[in-house]
């Protein structure tokens, strides 16, 4: 498809999406949201955005599909180290010191990569059994790909330069057990977490957490639906809970963004002081 | 050179570069009057996980400050905006940028062409892409895309560049307003400023 996308045509394929899937795109960001769907059209050698409604209406189940293209699924392990260095040094230590446990939520968990680097950081703290983990996505493939948690040798290498720079003092490779090429996470390490599929916009609320990680989800969204989603995170949140986003992101546009204060400005993390 | 292109319509510049555009781009950015009114985003390709050091490098000679721009910061005149390491950074409708961990465009994150095509979209003929120095092909399509909408595409001379394959691959795809030494670019926007002044 060479032309533009235009924004009604977008919008006839959210509004379709929604009465008939119950996803609601409608407040994506528009220029990677746009993007997205130009992939998609381009990948299955659609026409146009109508075509691709046209498929949705002939095999619905091909929606499961559009879902794992159009969300965007790059991550590592340690990524930002200084952000990983300080849940470590800080965060995490308070919060243990206060209630001897820890309850985290990894909302936008993607292949899983920050929760594998949650584990690994809490068992070098000693404190994993003291901690409950619940990582969720919207898209089921990438949930299972996330429970896997097999990586090739190719991303390991960015993996383990990232944990050495995070200051990691053991032999990074020693966590996973390689098998062809592929290194599987050694399964007691993640035993403790629960994967499910969740979806920011549409699903409530379903627990409370000392630390939430959402970090580089909320860029793929407009700023009416940061504001909705935000305040989900706040209503997940205990009193004093933390909320990490991307390094880039920034609270300060919210509406609520007066019940946190700033913890590290720098690594971004917030912490809730009022409800 | 053509008059019709010294307005003072312009909404954006943005500024592509890789190996060998870090130093006529500081040049560049040292003399700009402090006070340039049209807002600049720089999209060079950098080291993915230093993520400090590159903005202070930029800034010690440049007149103006230089920000990396949060996601969905506004976009205010004058303002001098580099793209983060390790993000995409696009141009919204509603003046807002947002930043994007898509995978690599062109092995490239930030990718020029991402940046470029994104301000194209939304400021159309009120836009100018400038094409720096720069080993791959990332920035052309952008170009391409500042042109289809009818915005002002400037490469630097390939003879100059230490680097000429991002230069002339964005004149292999797309019309190039101006081929110009750098120091010709500088002159070029000092000529549009005075445009701003009257």
């Amino acid at each position: 498809m060479q032309r533009d996308i235009e924004i009604a045509e977008l919008r006839r394929l959210t509004q379709y999406i929604d009465d008939n899937f119950d996803y609601d795109f409608k407040n994506y960001a528009m220029s990677s949201f746009t993007r997205r769907v130009r992939r998609v059209i381009e990948l299955y050698k659609f026409t146009s955005v109508e075509a691709l409604i046209k498929k949705f209406k002939n095999n619905p189940s091909f929606f499961q599909e559009f879902v794992s293209e159009i969300t965007v699924n790059v991550t590592e392990m340690f990524r930002d180290p200084t952000f990983w260095s300080s849940l470590r040094d800080e965060i995490i230590p308070d919060v243990i010191k206060e209630h001897r446990k820890i309850s985290i939520w990894h909302a936008g968990c993607s292949s899983g990569e920050e929760v594998i680097s949650m584990c690994i950081l809490l068992k070098e703290l000693d404190c994993l059994e003291s901690a409950t983990i619940v990582a969720t996505d919207i898209d089921q493939s990438i949930i299972n790909k996330a429970k896997k948690a097999s990586f090739s040798a190719k991303n390991m290498e960015l993996n383990k330069q990232n944990y050495e720079r995070y200051g990691g003092k053991n032999d990074f490779l020693s966590y996973f057990v390689e098998d062809e090429g592929f290194f599987y996470i050694k399964p007691e390490l993640i035993e403790r977490v629960s994967f499910r599929v969740q979806d920011l916009v549409k699903g409530n609320p379903f627990s409370k957490f000392d630390l939430i990680l959402c970090r580089n989800v909320m860029i793929y969204f407009n700023q009416t639906l940061q504001n909705e989603v935000l305040k989900k995170l706040h209503g997940s949140l205990f009193k004093y809970g933390n909320l990490a986003i991307g390094s880039k992101e920034s609270l300060i546009w919210c509406d609520i963004a007066n019940k946190f204060v700033v913890v590290n400005n720098e690594e971004k993390i917030y912490k809730k002081i009022k409800d | 050179m053509n008059s019709s292109f010294f307005h003072n319509k312009y909404k954006g510049i943005v500024i592509g570069g890789s190996a060998g555009s870090f130093k006529p781009i500081t040049k560049l950015l040292a003399d700009l009057p402090k006070d340039f009114p049209i807002p600049i985003f720089l999209c060079l390709h950098r080291l993915k996980h230093v993520r400090h050091g590159f903005i202070e490098a930029l800034s010690i000679k440049s007149s103006k400050p230089i920000l990396e721009p949060l996601d969905k910061e506004i976009v205010r005149p004058g303002m001098v905006y580099l793209a983060p390491a390790n993000y995409h950074l696009c141009i919204e409708l509603g003046n807002t940028m947002s930043l994007s961990t898509e995978g690599l465009v062109n092995n490239s994150r930030p990718a020029i062409d991402l940046t470029f095509k994104s301000a194209a979209y939304v400021y159309k003929e009120k836009l100018i892409g400038i094409l720096f120095s720069g080993a791959n092909k990332d920035g052309a399509l952008g170009m391409k895309a500042i042109k289809d909408k009818g915005g002002v595409t400037i490469i630097q001379d390939p003879e100059e560049s230490m680097m000429n394959t991002m230069p002339l691959s964005a004149k292999q795809v797309t019309e190039i307003d101006f081929c110009l030494e750098a120091e010709k670019i500088t002159n070029f926007l000092l000529d549009l400023y005075k445009a701003y002044q009257k």
